[in-house]
């Protein structure tokens, strides 16, 4: 089978950036206190919990308490990262994330692992397809996800650095490497562009910014010239780039491993609706769960690869030269 | 052991006056809820006792000029809907002005509905979903032993409240981490919104449900405050999280309202609070010089 991500290589998964940046962390910032319930070899907090293990807690299989814990280290001037699956973090520590950490605002870091369907065999109970939008519905939140290991090293910085609770999602294949070195100027809620193209624009976050590259490469060759934009921050939304891409390009896809509804494309399409209403289309999960299977395959067969925007390109265009133009 | 408190408010073992205390405590209550025309009596009543003891009987450390001290012990109050009993006692203590305590549920009070980390001075968690206030304070007790300070967490719950799965998840965690810092009192009341707790969804056996998460468990009456003040120092000399049960009726004080579960949350009326209050005016000794020297001393110290 083909790659999901032809031409460009793999890095390490984002998970794994994120336990040894997390280890890197701890021994600079003293006030970093790791949680993981029961899953750290597989999030990769293990990586601190070696090399500080005095800061670090294993609170057993049970996220509400983890949750509800690290609300209480925060307030205690602690700075709590607390990792799990996302399915398991945000869903089942979904009231406490609200009421111990949203609605006090405090100054905790969630890394929920294993984010999307592209985790593969363990199936549908495992992956991750709602997290983004219900943590984009927890107000005083950041919502990032990063799209390679480099991205991931600058996001967990910046989540220290900020103050306040950030939601970071990460991945458990390897991901495509779309920076070549741990970006200067990265910070929460700015979108970076990719590629320059005056037909439409792909935004995207995690691994489809990876598919979002080949198919830039893909339409290219068809005479079709898309602009590319790395989302990685999903709350706040850069809704300036939002409106730079509508009105210079006239079109937007929003490609993202998530339900249809509620992530990426809801969210650009709520900030172009006001800003600059262009069509839009939607390359995602849609409303269903997926099930076990080899990751890129269940990629495919779910309608997350490049082909899928570039066919979501090709509609977007045809719209538009049938005069579908707001 | 009495730790050093640094409050204007008087902390006293003199049982005569700590029930003083405890009536002034009840009087707010009431008239705070008859204000507001809404909140929760019965289970605001039923913790008066409890409260009154952390509060002035010199078992919690706080400074109210300096609500953040980092030294203080904190006060998490789970079940958070009784929480005219922590406005009150803040009130008295010296958080502000008692005055305030009129401002309850209203549109731009610091004095939320449940309480509101961030809003009244003195309140240490944002509560009001049953069932967290455990994991938010043993997580500030885990703070506490990695400093090796030697503050300490009190964590007041509902016998409803111990019905919600992550109470357990919270305890056993806390049993096997054992902070001997936390200690968790649970106000007993007997009943739950919907009705008596035994009918609903029985918690018992419950010295047993703590004692086998790894608690050391007391039971004591809640409204003796010379046991509840004993069951205090006993539970801050373990050496393990401790649980205090604390066998209490909704209600307490107020005759009409005692065990009479339509008062778990509906205010009194008007008649009801004029009623209220002449049963506990009976009861009032010396509270009304010291509810005059706090006030005053409040607004002094707000110039």
């Amino acid at each position: 089978m083909k790659s999901l991500y032809p031409g460009l290589t793999l890095g390490k998964a984002t998970r794994d950036a994120y336990g040894e940046t997390l280890r890197e962390l701890g021994g600079q910032y003293k006030d970093i206190v790791v949680l993981d319930a029961d899953l750290a070899k597989s999030t990769k907090s293990f990586a601190f919990a070696e090399a500080h293990p005095e800061r670090f807690l294993n609170v057993g299989i049970q996220e509400a308490n983890m949750v509800g814990m690290a609300g209480g280290l925060a307030s205690s001037g602690k700075v709590p990262f607390i990792s799990s699956f996302a399915a398991f973090v945000i869903l089942k520590g979904f009231d406490q994330l609200r009421m111990a950490v949203a609605y006090p605002n405090l100054n905790v870091k969630v890394i929920g692992s294993h984010g999307g369907i592209s985790i593969g065999e363990d199936g549908a109970s495992q992956q991750s397809v709602e997290d983004i939008a219900l943590a984009c519905a927890l107000p005083n939140f950041v919502v990032c996800v990063p799209c390679d290991e480099y991205q991931m090293r600058a996001a967990v910085r910046a989540a220290y650095e900020h103050k306040g609770p950030v939601y970071i999602r990460s991945g458990r294949p390897k991901a495509p490497l779309i920076y070549d070195a741990v970006p200067r100027d990265f910070r929460f809620g700015k979108a970076i562009r990719l590629r320059e193209g005056a037909d439409a624009t792909v935004m995207a976050y995690g691994l489809m910014v990876g598919a979002a590259l080949v198919a830039h490469e893909q339409l290219a060759k068809e005479g079709i010239h898309v602009r590319v934009v790395d989302v990685p921050t999903l709350k706040p939304l850069d809704e300036d780039e939002v409106r730079l891409a509508a009105v210079e390009t006239g079109g937007i896809v929003a490609a993202e491993e998530h339900l249809t509804h509620g992530g990426l494309g809801a969210r650009v399409a709520q900030a172009a609706a006001r800003l600059h209403p262009v069509p839009m289309e939607f390359v995602a999960l849609g409303d269903r769960y997926a099930e076990s299977g080899d990751p890129e395959a269940l990629m495919r067969k779910y309608g997350m690869t490049s082909e899928e925007i570039v066919a979501a390109v090709r509609r977007l265009v045809a719209r538009r030269r049938n005069g579908d133009e707001s | 052991m009495v730790k050093a408190m640094r409050s204007p408010a008087e902390v006293t073992r003199d049982l005569g006056a700590l029930r003083d205390r405890a009536t002034t405590i009840r009087r707010h209550i009431v008239e705070m809820l008859a204000a507001a025309a809404s909140g929760h009596p019965g289970g605001s009543l039923s913790a008066v006792e409890i409260v009154t003891a952390l509060y002035f009987g010199g078992y919690l450390r706080y400074d109210p000029r300096n609500p953040d001290w980092p030294e203080r012990d904190r006060f998490v109050l789970s079940k958070g809907h009784g929480v005219p009993v922590q406005y009150a006692a803040l009130a008295e203590a010296g958080f502000f002005p008692i005055e305030e305590l009129k401002t309850l549920r209203r549109i731009d009070s610091r004095l939320q509905g449940h309480p509101v980390l961030g809003t009244a001075p003195g309140i240490e968690a944002s509560t009001g979903s049953l069932g967290q206030g455990l994991s938010i304070g043993f997580g500030m007790a885990m703070a506490a032993k990695m400093d090796q300070a030697d503050w300490r967490v009190y964590v007041l719950m509902g016998d409803g409240e111990c019905q919600e799965g992550q109470v357990w998840e919270a305890a056993m965690a806390a049993g096997h981490h054992a902070p001997a810092n936390l200690i968790a009192i649970v106000d007993y009341n007997k009943f739950q919104l919907d009705g008596a707790t035994a009918e609903i969804l029985s918690i018992e056996p419950l010295k047993a449900k703590w004692e086998s998460f790894n608690w050391n468990v007391l039971e004591v009456d809640g409204h003796d405050l010379g046991a509840v003040m004993d069951a205090l120092e006993w539970a801050n000399s373990q050496e393990r999280p401790a649980c205090i049960i604390a066998h209490t009726i909704k209600g307490k004080g107020v005759s009409f309202m005692e065990g009479e579960n339509a008062y778990h949350g509906v205010a009194p009326t008007e008649e009801e609070l004029a009623l209220a209050l002449g049963e506990l005016g009976e009861t009032l000794e010396r509270a009304e010089t010291s509810i005059e020297r706090n006030g005053t001393a409040q607004k002094e110290a707000g110039k």
